[in-house]
């Protein structure tokens, strides 16, 4: 396979429970002509479509996040990718490699060498001691005890909970625990990380602190991830592509300055009416044409967000340069077209 | 008036009203006609179904058949049995007395092996040593096999849904259905034998370690399995390395379980082992009348008891958490090393002090003599006290729900005549207590005092089955709904066309009778021991104690005092089965959420209000679980009561061991377990009902 392919493919995938869930998607693929017919046609047999025909792609080393409120079906997607539940119809292709049609003893191959998850409640085994805990996998890949312990160690340390490697879980916080979660699902070395809901359970400065480190922890280690929350601040936070999930589907994927700029429905404006747009708009979003550009003036990334931009043009009277990764100058933002993008997104906000 | 009216109309309106005024009048027509319709009361022996015949035959034909086998396995359990057994003689006593105090001490620390060693050296100081040694062998081949055979049957359950809706009912059986009745089939199939009372502990502590293990693997919260699963565990690796840790406490609940139950089933094993053990000694010198030397002896169980609840309860509890991976090797081992090293200590002193090996006969303390004296001077002196309170229950409290006040009342125990003035006076003031709640409050209330009349007037000996019959299955149908409606009603009508209604109103009144005594003391004492931190602290040791005591033992002292009949046998009940009540009580009101306290408080409730408004209603569904745990343990014990002379299903059963009538005995057996799963369903399902209002399910 080659590398600008997607690492993980998911097609027409659906989880429908109920009478007779097995034979409710007629195509095995999950393929089929009305969606949203289909959808109404089992709703009306009183089955519960959890997920209905989900497809999409992460690129190797994206975060893509599925935010959704509860009972949205976002935790069904990830499980039925990692096939904690089995799903009714679709592909999920990891390189590739229909997930859902290997062996059961594949799978467990699959997710011994190339998955990790990070679970809402932690998942620790409580008679275990946090090396413990992080070694688990790799001593049920019957790896030595000695170099088991030593990888263990290494990832202990990343997470930075040097010094507790003997606690038990029930002597950490909630954060710690999550770290230790963290650091397990890190220990195989896995290609595709999985986090569901990752730090719903902490305490919201909690949940602030790992965010930080979970965006370290990617930028050091390029992972491939899909990321479940119901938190829409902390979906743009990490994120680099969002979808947001309601009833089964998803209703809008792109970017996070994509939808708050472009929300799909009235739906996902509810959730952007209270974003600062500030932090999430981008200088590329507001940019003007390249006019005269000073060689003096301050300048930056396309995708720097528009808080950053008002110290230096408060600092001085002229504008601030976009320039792209080879120093190329794409456009100009000045106060005025910030203020004027704003107000054309307040616009659109309430129309 | 209008009120009034309203009220009637909408009683009247209610089906369930209709059909309690029917099932009223009805018993009162029938008792009226009484004399020219006996059958109504006394059902026809000819009616009988001699479904107990037909076991018989087939059990006859079965043990014929299928003997051998069942030799041959009791041959084979015997070996490691006995083999134990030599073991365990062989070691001197000291260095018994120092393994299992050492065991102690790695499970909890000093105070219990000091309070082990102190136990086991009762033993040998009153000259039991032998005896318990025995009984030690056969608990410590029963209660590991149970255990295993629990931990398989569990997994196997928990594995499949299917396997598991059969399992349910048969642990249910092996429950309810009292010992002795299957005492009989398993005597005849293995013969008479220590290797019989085994067999008798093995299947009677199973179930709690089944349902330990099911509810244990059941209660694995569901990350924690989904994190092993994504961890790329394979099935074998996800049981045994991250489901099995996972509930290991509720495992080693199920042990403590497990023991304790194998070891109250050690009295009564000795009933048919006649076997040389500590359960034969208690039994034989209780039928001797030898208070002294058997209660010298019941404090033997007792006292093992206590110790192995302490101890397989303090690895319960300590078994979250237990590494090590970078300490000295003999620090990982010392367990092990402990275990061998000071038996081994002793062994070695033992040769060189005799008195060591084996418990010199010259330093036996036998008090037995001087306690018997002291019985006998106090039944003697306290004479009168003793019988008048005795004579008060029964003739104020026990008889009339046995026979009704229509027979109780008598010059000889009330002190005049039941005259046919004073009884039209009772119904009339029935009736206007019946009318006033009525009005006042509701119907149910109106029905409720109805009833309650009618039993006290007529006994539950006097009632009319068929309204009997038909006023359960009411009740059932209100509790939980027709399909437990109609489990009352067959299983009322198996009782009565057994020939067993009768024994079956007995069984029921001296059950009902220390119910209520157990839900008005026990239910005090946990309201007290709720509220007060003194009480609590106080209570509790004495209920740990209590339950730890197998049910034999709270016969005999009563006994001394009381001598043979249902009111010794009511006392027996009432210490054994207050227990829950008492417990669940408390936890009941203490569990009542902190916020609804708070508010009744800033209301301005008094204490009392407090109590009676916002704790106790809101413990109501735990207090009703614990009155559940009451009546089967009050039942559990009728069997034993019997052997004081109580009359009821208990003796049935009793009756039928001894004559070795298989048929009579089961049968007898499923119509207490039968009695038993009724109260209990009905009793549950008011709990779930208070529940679901009080929104706590």
């Amino acid at each position: 396979m080659s590398e600008t392919q997607p690492l993980l493919k998911c097609r027409h995938l659906w989880k429908v429970y109920g009478p007779d869930a097995e034979k409710s998607v007629p195509a095995a693929n999950g393929q089929v002509d009305d969606t949203e017919a289909l959808i109404a046609q089992m709703r009306d047999d009183d089955q519960i479509v959890a997920v209905g025909d989900v497809s999409f792609d992460v690129q190797r080393g994206e975060t893509f996040v599925i935010m959704g409120l509860s009972g949205s079906g976002k935790s069904t997607v990830i499980r039925c990718l990692s096939r904690l539940t089995e799903p009714t119809a679709g592909e999920v292709l990891l390189d590739g490699e229909d997930l859902l049609t290997v062996t059961p003893s594949q799978l467990i191959d699959i997710r011994r060498h190339k998955m990790g998850m990070v679970f809402q409640n932690f998942g620790l085994l409580p008679h275990m001691t946090v090396l413990e805990n992080v070694a688990f996998p790799l001593t049920l890949q019957k790896q030595p005890l000695q170099a088991a312990h030593e990888r263990a160690l290494q990832m202990v340390e990343l997470v930075g909970l040097k010094g507790r490697e003997e606690a038990f879980p029930r002597e950490l916080s909630g954060g710690q625990q999550q770290r230790v979660g963290i650091a397990r699902s890190l220990a195989v070395d896995p290609e595709l990380w999985f986090l569901d809901e990752p730090f719903s359970a902490l305490d919201p400065l909690i949940r602030r602190q790992m965010q930080d480190e979970f965006m370290r922890l990617q930028e050091q280690l390029h992972k491939t991830i899909v990321f479940i929350t119901h938190d829409f601040l902390e979906a743009l936070r990490v994120g680099d592509r969002v979808a947001i999930m309601k009833e089964g589907r998803f209703i809008q994927v792109g970017t996070p300055s994509e939808i708050v700029l472009k929300p799909a429905s009235d739906y996902v404006r509810d959730f952007v009416q209270d974003v600062p747009r500030i932090r999430v708009v981008k200088a590329s979003d507001v940019m003007l044409p390249v006019g005269k550009v000073d060689d003096d003036c301050h300048h930056v990334l396309p995708d720097t967000p528009l808080e950053e931009l008002l110290v230096p043009l408060a600092a001085s009277a002229k504008p601030v340069a976009v320039r792209n990764e080879g120093g190329d100058v794409v456009g100009l933002v000045d106060s005025t077209s910030i203020v004027a993008g704003l107000a054309s997104l307040q616009d659109d906000g309430n129309g | 008036m209008a009120e009034l009216q309203s009220k009637l109309q909408s009683a009247i309106a209610d089906r369930i009203f209709l059909i309690w005024v029917a099932v009223i009048a009805a018993t009162l027509v029938v008792t009226a006609i009484q004399p020219s319709a006996a059958w109504l009361i006394d059902y026809p022996k000819a009616w009988q179904i001699p479904l107990a015949d037909v076991v018989n035959i087939g059990a006859d034909w079965f043990i014929d058949s299928f003997k051998f086998i069942f030799r041959f396995l009791a041959d084979v359990l015997e070996y490691p049995m006995r083999a134990l057994q030599w073991v365990l003689h062989a070691l001197p006593w000291a260095a018994t007395l120092a393994l299992f105090s050492a065991v102690a001490y790695f499970s909890s620390g000093w105070r219990l092996a000091a309070f082990t060693a102190a136990a086991l050296f009762y033993m040998a100081l009153t000259g039991y040593w032998n005896e318990s040694m025995n009984t030690l062998a056969l608990v410590g081949i029963s209660v590991p096999g149970a255990i295993a055979l629990g931990f398989a049957l569990g997994v196997s359950g928990h594995a499949s849904p299917r396997w598991r809706r059969t399992l349910m009912p048969i642990l249910d059986l092996m429950q309810t259905v009292p010992a002795f009745a299957y005492l009989i089939p398993i005597l005849l199939l293995f013969g008479f034998g220590p290797v019989v009372g085994m067999i008798a502990s093995l299947i009677f502590a199973t179930p709690a370690m089944v349902r330990n293990v099911l509810l244990g693997l059941d209660t694995i919260p569901e990350t924690i399995v989904e994190a092993g699963r994504m961890c790329g565990a394979s099935a074998r690796q996800l049981f045994w390395r991250v489901k099995v840790p996972s509930a290991m406490h509720q495992f080693l609940i199920g042990v403590n379980q497990t023991t304790m139950a194998g070891l109250s089933m050690v009295i009564i094993a000795a009933i048919i082992g006649g076997f040389d053990d500590i359960g034969w000694e208690v039994l034989s010198q209780m039928r001797k009348a030898r208070f002294g030397e058997s209660l010298m002896s019941g404090l033997v169980i007792a006292f093992l008891a206590m110790v192995m609840d302490r101890i397989s309860y303090g690895f319960a509890d300590r078994s979250t958490g237990v590494s090590a991976s970078h300490v000295p090797w003999w620090m990982q081992r010392r367990y092990w090393i402990g275990l061998i090293a000071v038996p081994a200590v002793f062994i070695a002193l033992s040769f060189a002090f005799e008195w060591l090996a084996s418990y010199p006969k010259d330093w036996i303390w036998d008090p037995a003599a001087w306690l018997n004296q002291l019985i006998k001077d106090f039944t003697r002196d306290y004479r009168g006290l003793t019988t008048s309170i005795k004579n008060n229950t029964l003739f104020f409290f026990m008889l009339p729900l046995k026979i009704g006040l229509q027979q109780t009342i008598s010059p000889f125990s009330w002190g005049f005549e039941f005259t046919p003035v004073l009884k039209a006076l009772y119904w009339a003031l029935l009736a206007a207590v019946s009318a006033y709640a009525f009005v006042r409050r509701n119907w149910p209330i109106a029905v409720c005092f109805a009833i309650v009349g009618i039993v006290l007037f007529f006994g539950l000996t006097g009632l009319p089955w068929p309204t009997f019959i038909v006023a359960v299955g009411l009740i059932a149908w209100i509790a939980g709904g027709r399909n437990l409606a109609i489990f009352a009603v067959l299983s009322l009508l198996f009782v009565l066309t057994m020939g067993l209604w009768k024994p079956a109103m007995l069984s029921l009144y001296l059950v009902s009778v220390a119910i209520l005594l157990c839900l008005v003391i026990g239910g005090t004492l946990g309201i007290l021991a709720a509220n007060n931190q003194w009480a609590s602290w106080i209570i509790r040791p004495i209920n740990d104690t209590l339950q730890t005591m197998p049910q034999f033992v709270f016969l005999i002292p009563i006994l001394m005092v009381f001598q043979v009949g249902d009111f010794t046998a009511l006392l027996a009940i009432i210490a054994y089965a207050i227990v829950p009540i008492t417990r669940y009580t408390e936890h009941g009101i203490r569990q009542v959420s902190h916020d609804v306290v708070e508010a009744g408080r800033m209301m301005g409730c008094t204490k009392l209000q407090l109590l009676f408004q916002v704790q106790l209603p809101m413990a109501v569904p735990q207090i009703l679980l614990g009155l559940n745990q009451t009546v089967l343990y009050g039942i559990g014990m009728l069997v034993i009561a019997a052997l004081v002379g109580t009359t009821g299903l208990g003796q049935r059963i009793y009756i039928a061991l001894s004559d070795a009538d298989a048929g009579r005995g089961i049968v007898a057996g499923l119509a207490m377990a039968l009695v038993a799963m009724i109260i209990d369903r009905i009793l549950q399902g008011f709990s779930e009902q208070r529940k679901a209002a009080l929104g706590l399910s």
